[in-house]
């Protein structure tokens, strides 16, 4: 009898357990995770993001389905874990244009290093002479509204004389573009070239080319856009369907914008007032606009992704020597800021900041800064320990 | 005559219901008298056979079903309700000395069915048996002692299943014989069999995957590199004390040549493996554990994705509370129980940053069965799992509730 009411017991405590709250583990706020679509989508265009969530998320490739042979990693969630920023294991190098005339070493496999390799194989090496630059994977989010951004409002925003004289000036990258990608209402183009926006270098048009040269590059998989194997360098049979892509770019383009943390908190509030004091806002602009789109829930909205997509002068130290389309080797994208305190949950529980994770703070990342922004850095170093942590609460709040 | 096969039938000396190893028994073979306490080894022919009147031929199986509900970081994708499997087995004695046994599994729902065992014994000494035909493996224990009804969780253990991978048996050949006295039993097994392919490091887990081998439909038909796998087991048993096992496994699992051409270079796989059990006297209680150790020769190119060393195990605690009449259950058995199980699936440190990999799971599993007989088992559990990705970032976090029953038939 008395086994039988400890088992009894037993089983009575399980039950309670699992009936309470904390023995179910309870979901991450909503404002804790990257991964998510916009609000306002229908029926149908969730089920749409989620055939791209699927594809980027859990589409692994391998051997039989076209991985490679040579890649940089085996899936779109290797690189972007839950859309946010990428651990450097995953960092890809880019090589061999150091100027607007173009990239010099196509024919030894630029502008990408796949320098992983299928079993039996060897993976690429970097050519003597090549200048190149590492790039750490970047958000994924909200990128629907930075691609709905008009190429009036970036010139608009753009100031390549200084003219107001504040010492940062800010361009757009003119690059061509692939003949697949179908130019957007309003574009503005200057000598068959376009602005582009994607990338570190603003060197991509859309979402659609971004996907498009991602399979292909990074994971070695070929389509109809982007038919050439990165290994035999040979036109070769699709690997992947155009529909897959076409619900990648979708997922990417409903992503929701990272949601802000702790809004009300004071020394986020003053943080911020300290961000546009010295001029940190110039560059990491908090508010842009989207233009009309047949996705209702991103037409005509403001978001906040704190960038102006355009390309600033860093200085000599984020100089690396290497560049794409018409961007000097020491310009780079203004980095959003969107979603920057909730790295460290992508990152491995670290920091790896700037285009190539080589600041492991966020002060680290700001102590970088030269060029354009040196002035606003010094005004950062010259703010006294207790504005600084503030500042910087508030950066993680993001 | 201590026929070996006889013994491994026999009834184990404390079957009674405990459970979770010897709960099941033979109903229609002799059984021996000397000291046949049956190993791990032995758990194929240690099962329920029914056999009508004095036809050589005895058929049994088992079945599993259950209810599951799940929630993954507060997501939950509701209630399902399974049968992940339905097991046949076929014995026959075609002489005294010469066994055969089957075993065919139907997989969730029948969706697949698989020869999981089908050899013929041959016995020439108790020491020295020759086997042959689809045998399993003997890496660890679990992947040999592995019937749903002899478990008290709903769930087969996941580094057992995952990393060895039970259950696995392949096509071929091979040795095994026992030695035992009153109080000792010593065991071994050595086969040579097809083994692995380079799925194992190419697979949609996106990560070094042992089972992913499983999928090849050729691999009962011929070897995907002409490489044999040595699979060896040796096992002590002291009675009253409980049963160790030391198994190895490896062999060679790319295809580095075809039609006379190199392709690659020899790449290896190599397992080891260490399981016991005891039963503590006093209490009764049984204690179950395994480990095992992977190391899979990965190119370096290839990248850190697909580990080069993996290391898991579980250990299950069946603490019997009530035995005797319950419910008019003549042989009934309450028990509590609770597993721990572990498992890094890329044991290592990227170079790019000098931090650990991450790609590791651990989870706790408190049960409670029913055992309204040996060989029935209604078991209910809560499993609560934490994993991380690879790149170790905050975990995720998994609870489980499952009802399960199993029975053998
Ligand atoms: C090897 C790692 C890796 C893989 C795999 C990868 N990415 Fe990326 N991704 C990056 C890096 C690094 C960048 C920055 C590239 C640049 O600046 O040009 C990037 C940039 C992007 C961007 C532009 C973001 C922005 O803010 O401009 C998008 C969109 C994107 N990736 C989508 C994808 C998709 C879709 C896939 C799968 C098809 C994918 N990525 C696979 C590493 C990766
Ligand atoms: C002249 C324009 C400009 C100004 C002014 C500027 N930044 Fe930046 N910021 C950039 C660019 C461009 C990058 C990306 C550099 C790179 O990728 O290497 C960047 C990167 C960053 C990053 C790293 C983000 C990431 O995801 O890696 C942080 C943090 C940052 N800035 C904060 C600040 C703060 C704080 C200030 C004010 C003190 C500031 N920035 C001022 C242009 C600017």
């Amino acid at each position: 009898m008395r086994g039988l009411i400890i088992g009894v017991c037993v089983l009575f405590s399980i039950i309670f357990i699992v009936s309470c709250d904390s023995v179910m583990p309870a979901s991450l706020e909503e404002d804790q995770l990257l991964d998510g679509p916009v609000s306002g989508l229908t029926g149908a265009e969730h089920r749409q993001f989620l055939l791209g969530d699927a594809a980027f998320n859990t589409e692994i490739f391998t051997g039989q389905s076209g991985l490679g042979p040579v890649f940089v990693a085996t899936s779109c969630g290797s690189c972007h874990a839950g859309d946010g920023k990428g651990h450097p294991f995953t960092t890809l190098t880019r090589f061999g244009q150091s100027d607007a005339s173009g990239n010099k070493f196509l024919a030894q496999g630029g502008p990408q290093l796949q320098h992983r390799a299928l079993p039996g194989y060897s993976g690429e090496r970097l050519p003597d002479g090549a200048s190149s630059s590492r790039f750490v994977a970047p958000i994924n989010t909200g990128l629907g509204f930075m691609e709905l951004v008009s190429d009036v409002d970036l010139l608009a925003m753009a100031d390549p004389e200084d003219i107001d004289g504040d010492g940062i000036s800010g361009i757009v990258n003119w690059n061509t573009i692939p003949s697949y990608v179908k130019v957007a209402d309003g574009a503005v183009s200057h000598e068959g070239k376009y602005i582009t926006r994607f990338g570190k270098k603003a060197s991509v048009y859309n979402l659609l080319q971004q996907t498009a040269n991602a399979y292909n590059q990074d994971i070695g998989i070929t389509s109809s856009f982007e038919p050439v194997d990165v290994y035999s360098h040979l036109e070769v049979d699709p690997e992947i369907s155009t529909q897959t892509i076409n619900n990648v770019v979708f997922y990417l383009q409903t992503l929701k914008a990272p949601i802000q943390r702790s809004t009300e908190r004071e020394e986020v509030i003053k943080g911020k007032d300290l961000f546009v004091g010295i001029s940190c806002e110039k560059c990491h602009k908090q508010t842009l606009r989207t233009g009309n789109s047949h996705i209702a829930a991103l037409a005509n909205k403001e978001f906040h992704p704190y960038s102006d997509l355009l390309l600033h002068d860093m200085g000599s130290q984020l100089d690396d020597g290497y560049t794409e389309g018409t961007a000097k080797t020491y310009e780079w994208r203004t980095a959003p800021l969107w979603g920057l305190g909730l790295s460290p949950n992508s990152q491995g529980g670290s920091y790896y900041l700037l285009h190539d994770g080589r600041a492991h703070s966020i002060e680290e990342a700001i102590l970088w800064h030269g060029g354009e922004a040196a002035s606003s850095r010094q005004s950062y170093e010259q703010l006294s320990d207790a504005d600084k942590e503030l500042l910087i609460t508030f950066l993680k709040s993001l | 005559m201590k026929y070996i096969l006889v013994a491994c039938c026999c009834l184990g000396l404390m079957h009674v219901s405990i459970a979770q190893v010897d709960s099941s028994l033979f109903r229609r073979i002799p059984r021996d008298t000397s000291f046949g306490k049956s190993m791990n080894m032995d758990a194929v022919y240690n099962r329920p056979f029914l056999s009508v009147g004095k036809v050589p031929v005895a058929t049994g199986g088992y079945v599993e079903s259950d209810y599951t509900y799940s929630t993954m970081d507060g997501i939950s994708e509701g209630h399902t309700f399974r049968i992940p499997r339905l097991t046949l087995f076929i014995a026959s004695s075609l002489h005294r000395k010469i066994k055969f046994l089957t075993e065919v599994e139907f997989e969730d729902g029948g969706k697949e069915v698989s020869i999981e065992f089908a050899s013929l014994d041959f016995m020439f000494h108790p020491l020295v048996n020759f086997r042959g035909g689809i045998v399993m493996n003997p890496i660890g224990a679990f992947n040999q002692n592995h019937d749903g009804p002899k478990w008290e969780f709903v769930e087969r253990p996941v580094a057992m299943t995952q990393m060895l991978p039970a259950t696995w048996s392949n096509v071929g050949f091979g040795l095994f014989g026992k030695k035992y006295s009153s109080s000792w039993a010593f065991g071994y097994e050595l086969y040579l069999t097809n083994g692995f392919d380079e799925s194992i490091i190419t697979n949609t887990r996106n990560r070094t995957y042992l089972p992913a081998a499983k999928n090849s439909p050729e691999r009962f038909m011929e070897s995907s590199n002409g490489q044999p796998l040595v699979t060896g087991k040796v096992a002590l048993q002291k009675k009253s004390i409980g049963e160790v096992g030391i198994s190895y496994m490896g062999g060679v699992y790319n295809k580095f040549q075809d039609d006379g051409l190199v392709l690659d270079e020899k790449r290896r796989v190599d397992v080891v493996a260490v399981d016991f059990n005891t039963t503590i006297p006093v209490w009764k209680t049984r204690i179950i554990g395994e480990w095992a150790w992977v190391h899979v020769n990965v190119p370096l190119s290839y990248g850190p994705q697909y580990g080069h060393r993996q290391y898991g195990g579980f250990i299950d605690v069946v603490q019997p509370v009530k035995s005797g009449t319950i419910f008019g259950f003549s042989r009934s058995v309450l028990n509590a129980a609770c597993r721990i199980e572990y498992g890094d699936w890329n044991v290592g440190k990227f170079e790019e940053t000098g931090t650990t990999i991450g790609d590791c799971f651990y989870a706790v599993v408190p049960a409670v069965s029913f055992r309204p007989t040996p060989q029935t088992v209604i078991r209910v559990n809560y499993r609560r799992e934490w994993s991380r990705d690879i790149i170790n970032n905050p975990s995720s976090r998994t609870a489980i509730i499952q009802l399960g029953i199993s029975s053998y038939f």
